[in-house]
């Protein structure tokens, strides 16, 4: 028998989706370009309806004879994914019509990017899981070569499928290890197998291609040459919704699918070095670049890294860290990722960091919001970044991580080597001619980000409480 | 609950900042960047003189020789970690020597600072606010993000407003600093772990893990290794002092004014906040360590000074062997030592600032700071040498200033400890005695030599306003110096109180 309401409480912002992508699919199809402008709002409309869903039925449920599963956690990060996605679509517009690209097919690959997003937090099978991932990955592969006609933008969709396509594949070969040893896919049958060599060694492909999607090394390397080719909308969307989605995801698959005291063992190591690597690796490699998207591209490696070590910290100690690391890490990048669609001169877009020289003298208010999306996403006292990078901290020495720790410690140092360069460029550089101006919807998710960065660093009760309370529905 | 007046004092200035920035905001489409003028700086000053004010009310509500921490406010913050602001003896000192070296700086930039102004006087403004919530702070989280975020105003000053080589300075200083913070900050989160809270009363309680026999094994011992990183950062004690010279001369005659006269002191109100009281039996097993690091850095900061020639530099490098003093009175374990060494903290703030404001004065005239340079000063600035030869017997310690006070108290608190550390504390102030004259004979004496010196002029009414409320209280200080004691009393015996409590 059907249960149709067990579907609806566990997944209805999914299927909202999905209907909402298939009637921009048949609106585009009757309306042809008439559609372009509007298709931006419909898309917001779409992501900000399911994550009003999302929030309607915040304690989630189970459905289709337990393919799915949702609760709290996951909820938290679908509420925040959508509306970083809708916050994504709607800066998106003005650029891409100024690049004559504004097309209505951009709008409907972020809504099906985020129904994958959703799938893949919802899963609890590794089938959906599988799909779900293929839905956002096939999504994202566009969309970073939506410029058609810039070859970077063709480079970076290329290089992003190829290496794309191998993570999946690595994952689908996981799933099938772990499949062949239990003799299921659903999470909850792996987690009461035997674990043995065969189930561990699909456990660590797994790893491998889930380090992929949430760029970790050593599977980063496709991120700076994505994030510097593809369209600055696409990346300030890539660096947002699907991040936050893709790292909860791997939180949950750890800690729902793999709780053997064995596996955990394993998987506790292999997460530990990967966070070292990616924090080492981010914080080295950004200190090189003079392209601001490149930098950030590094800077994401290493935030990921931090986010790791509350995934590697297990789930009593690190649940709740990660909710507020990542969605600390999500504001702040997308105000981030609005100060490089701000920077426009010449009527083109500039992405070099020396182009904020002296913006402070330029464009005050946008230079001291973007100062403090800096400060923030570095983790620095003043901005919710710190309590983020404080309760991945408090996680990790709970958990009794101590070297990785000293990492994080020392790879904080090294990035806030180049976290104070944009300072200084924008405070102490001469001013350069004023960019030209935006429209109001990207200086306003700048400076939202970044009312919302010091806003939640003083108020922050309710955010960690939040998070405490849904990191506890992932326990059993 | 009472008026909030800890609150009060320490976001007033941020207020100001605020304010100031609203009202150019708001103005600055009629007049363009290059005529800005000097009203932002007064306006910034009716602030900082407003928070002195404030804080001279918030003196009158504190009550001398009362017991543990006074005018305590509270409110939850998140988790189990609260807004909880309090002070004792201690920090009231330190908190009035911040609202008045705050004013007295933006004083002396008036007409050395030429552009942009509303960033200098708001990074000024933002930067008193976190250095009295240093002091105020009775949160371990709380303390940590004021001590942390007064590294951005600070980095800004010396970075836009510095000399040459300012940027190198300022991110030296930035990373030096926050590469010991963050060790601070893992400690602090481990205590957090462990305690359950992070109230700083609470924690002065509760006692870490200690082994006798075994310190290595014990949390207690990495703990204190952890806070001590940052501390002796910002001390700085040698040798991770290299910063400072860098900085002091790269930063703006104000900046080298806050920078010397209440950032040092962190270091020093740190050590004595959570070291001491936090860490007994580490802060005994570390004391013959600390008191090697500080009498090293006593004679070599000072046998260091003695070679320069840049007077920025000389001072900056004696500022060094002044906080060795500091650290040596603190690990005496004496109360005359930990009184002597709040009180030095507390002198050296105001001689090294009139020091610095001394050098600004003929740096403004003669935009360099070489000692070469200059010469027989005495016969073209007679008050201005008046001037320059307290401040210099003031930090030479001689009897009748405040340095006199703090370095023959931490001296016979450390003779108690260990005769040799006082023994070679004792040659230091030989050496400052030797480097501070020839400094001085050196720029004030002698033939006026070089030729561009015939038209400079003595000190004007300015520089006065600036440098004789820190003359006054140089020598009140050296006159009565139980105005100060009486005061710091009471922690300083608290905190000595816990160590033998272990």
């Amino acid at each position: 028998m059907f249960d149709f309401e067990a579907v609806l409480t566990a997944m209805s912002p999914e299927l909202w989706l999905a209907g909402a992508g298939l009637i921009g699919v048949l609106l585009g199809a009757l309306l042809k370009d008439g559609f372009n402008g509007l298709s931006f709002l419909f898309g917001a409309a779409a992501l900000i309806g399911a994550a009003i869903l999302t929030g309607l039925n915040f304690d989630g449920g189970r459905a289709f004879d337990g393919l799915v599963e949702t609760g709290p956690f996951v909820n938290v990060a679908k509420v925040v994914s959508y509306l970083a996605g809708a916050a994504a679509l709607l800066m998106a517009e003005g650029f891409l019509k100024r690049d004559e690209t504004a097309r209505y097919e951009y709008a409907l690959l972020v809504i099906f990017a985020a129904l994958g997003m959703g799938m893949i937090l919802s899963a609890a099978n590794m089938m959906v899981l599988y799909l779900g991932i293929e839905m956002l990955s096939l999504s994202s592969y566009v969309l970073a070569s939506f410029h058609r006609d810039s070859a970077r933008s063709a480079e970076a969709g290329l290089k992003y499928f190829v290496l794309g396509a191998l993570a999946s594949g690595l994952l689908l070969y996981g799933i099938s290890l772990v499949y062949g040893f239990t003799g299921s896919t659903a999470y909850a049958d792996i987690a009461s197998a035997e674990p043995q060599m065969g189930l561990l060694f699909g456990m660590v492909l797994m790893i491998t291609g889930l380090a992929f999607k949430v760029s970790a090394a050593p599977m980063h390397v496709w991120t700076p040459d994505v994030y510097e080719g593809a369209p600055s909308p696409v990346v300030a969307f890539f660096a947002t919704a699907p991040k936050m989605a893709s790292m909860v995801v791997f939180a949950v698959i750890m800690f729902t699918a793999f709780p053997q005291a064995v596996a955990v063992e394993n998987w506790q190591v292999i997460i530990g070095l990967i966070a070292a690597a990616s924090m080492l690796i981010g914080a080295f490699g950004a200190l090189q670049q003079t392209n601001l998207k490149r930098l950030l591209g590094y800077s994401s490696i290493a935030n990921m890294g931090y986010a790791l070590v509350a995934v590697a910290a297990g789930a009593e100690a690190g649940a709740s860290a990660l909710l507020i690391f990542m969605t600390a890490y999500v504001i702040a990048s997308l105000g981030l990722f609005g100060g490089v669609l701000a920077m426009r001169r010449d009527g083109g877009m500039v992405e070099q960091i020396s182009e904020l020289s002296g913006l402070i003298q330029r464009r005050p208010a946008l230079a001291v919001a973007l100062t403090l999306l800096v400060i923030s996403v570095s983790g620095f006292p003043l901005a919710v970044g710190f309590i983020g990078k404080l309760s991945v901290f408090e996680a990790g020495l709970e958990a009794g991580l101590l070297p990785l720790i000293i990492i994080l410690v020392l790879s904080s140092v090294i990035a806030f080597g180049y976290y104070l360069r944009l300072i200084l460029i924008m405070w102490v550089n001469d001013p350069i001619e004023r960019f030209e101006p935006v429209d109001g919807m990207v200086t306003g998710t700048v400076y939202a980000s970044a009312i919302a960065c010091l806003g939640l660093f003083i108020f922050v009760a309710p955010l960690s409480d939040f998070a405490g309370s849904a990191a506890q529905s992932l326990l059993p | 609950m009472d008026f909030p007046i800890l609150s009060a004092v320490t976001f007033l200035p941020l207020a100001g900042a605020v304010l100031i920035l609203l009202v150019r905001a708001l103005t600055h489409s009629q007049s363009s960047e290059e005529v800005e003028d000097n009203r932002v700086l007064y306006a910034g000053l009716i602030f900082s003189v407003a928070t002195f004010l404030v804080s001279i009310v918030m003196l009158l509500g504190f009550e001398i020789g009362g017991e543990g921490y006074q005018l305590v406010e509270e409110v939850a913050w998140y988790g189990d970690i609260s807004y909880k602001m309090g002070v004792d003896g201690m920090s009231v000192t330190l908190i009035l020597l911040t609202t008045l070296l705050t004013p007295i700086s933006l004083v002396a930039s008036i007409g050395s600072i030429k552009t942009r102004l509303t960033e200098y006087v708001v990074s000024f403004l933002v930067l008193e606010t976190f250095m009295i919530g240093v002091f105020c702070a009775l949160d371990l989280v709380v303390f940590y993000v004021f001590f942390e975020a007064g590294l951005i105003p600070m980095f800004i000053i010396i970075g836009v407003w510095g000399g040459i080589d300012r940027i190198y300075a300022s991110f030296k200083f930035f990373l030096y600093t926050l590469l010991g913070s963050l060790f601070m900050l893992a400690a602090v989160v481990y205590m957090y772990l462990a305690a359950g809270t992070s109230d700083i009363v609470a924690l002065e309680a509760y006692r870490f893990g200690w082994q006798d026999g075994s310190p290595w094994a014990s949390p207690q011992t990495w703990l204190f290794l952890a806070f001590f990183a940052s501390f002796a950062v910002k001390l700085p004690m040698w040798p991770v002092h290299t910063w400072l010279p860098d900085a002091h001369v790269q930063a703006p005659t104000a900046g080298s004014v806050i920078l010397a006269g209440v950032l040092l002191k962190m270091g020093g109100y740190g050590l004595l906040r959570f070291s001491l009281p936090m860490f007994p039996e580490a802060s005994l097993f570390f004391q013959p360590m600390v008191f090697v690091l500080s009498v090293i850095a006593i004679v070599y900061a000072s046998l260091v000074a003695w070679r320069q020639t840049d007077m920025k530099k000389l001072i900056a490098y004696s500022s060094v062997a002044h906080m060795g003093f500091v650290t040596l009175g603190i690990f005496s374990f004496t109360e005359i030592g930990v009184q002597g060494a709040v009180f030095q903290m507390l002198s050296h703030g105001l001689i090294s600032g009139a020091l610095f404001l001394i050098v600004g004065v003929v740096y403004d005239r003669m935009h360099t700071r070489e000692i070469e340079a200059y010469g027989g000063l005495v016969n073209k600035m007679p008050i201005y040498a008046a001037l320059f030869m307290l401040f210099t017997m003031a930090n030479v310690g001689l009897p009748g200033t405040s340095g006199f006070v703090g370095e023959i108290l931490t001296m016979v608190g450390a003779f108690q400890a260990s005769t040799w550390a006082a023994a070679g504390a004792a040659l230091g102030v030989i050496f400052s005695a030797v480097y501070m004259l020839t400094l001085y004979r050196r720029t004030v004496f002698g033939e006026v030599t070089n030729p561009a010196l015939e038209t400079i002029e003595d000190t004007n009414t300015k520089e006065l306003i600036c440098l004789v409320p820190l003359a006054a209280g140089t020598l009140l200080l050296g006159v009565m110096p139980n105005l100060v004691f009486d005061v710091t009393r009471e922690s300083s015996l608290r905190a000595l109180q816990m160590l033998g409590g272990g």
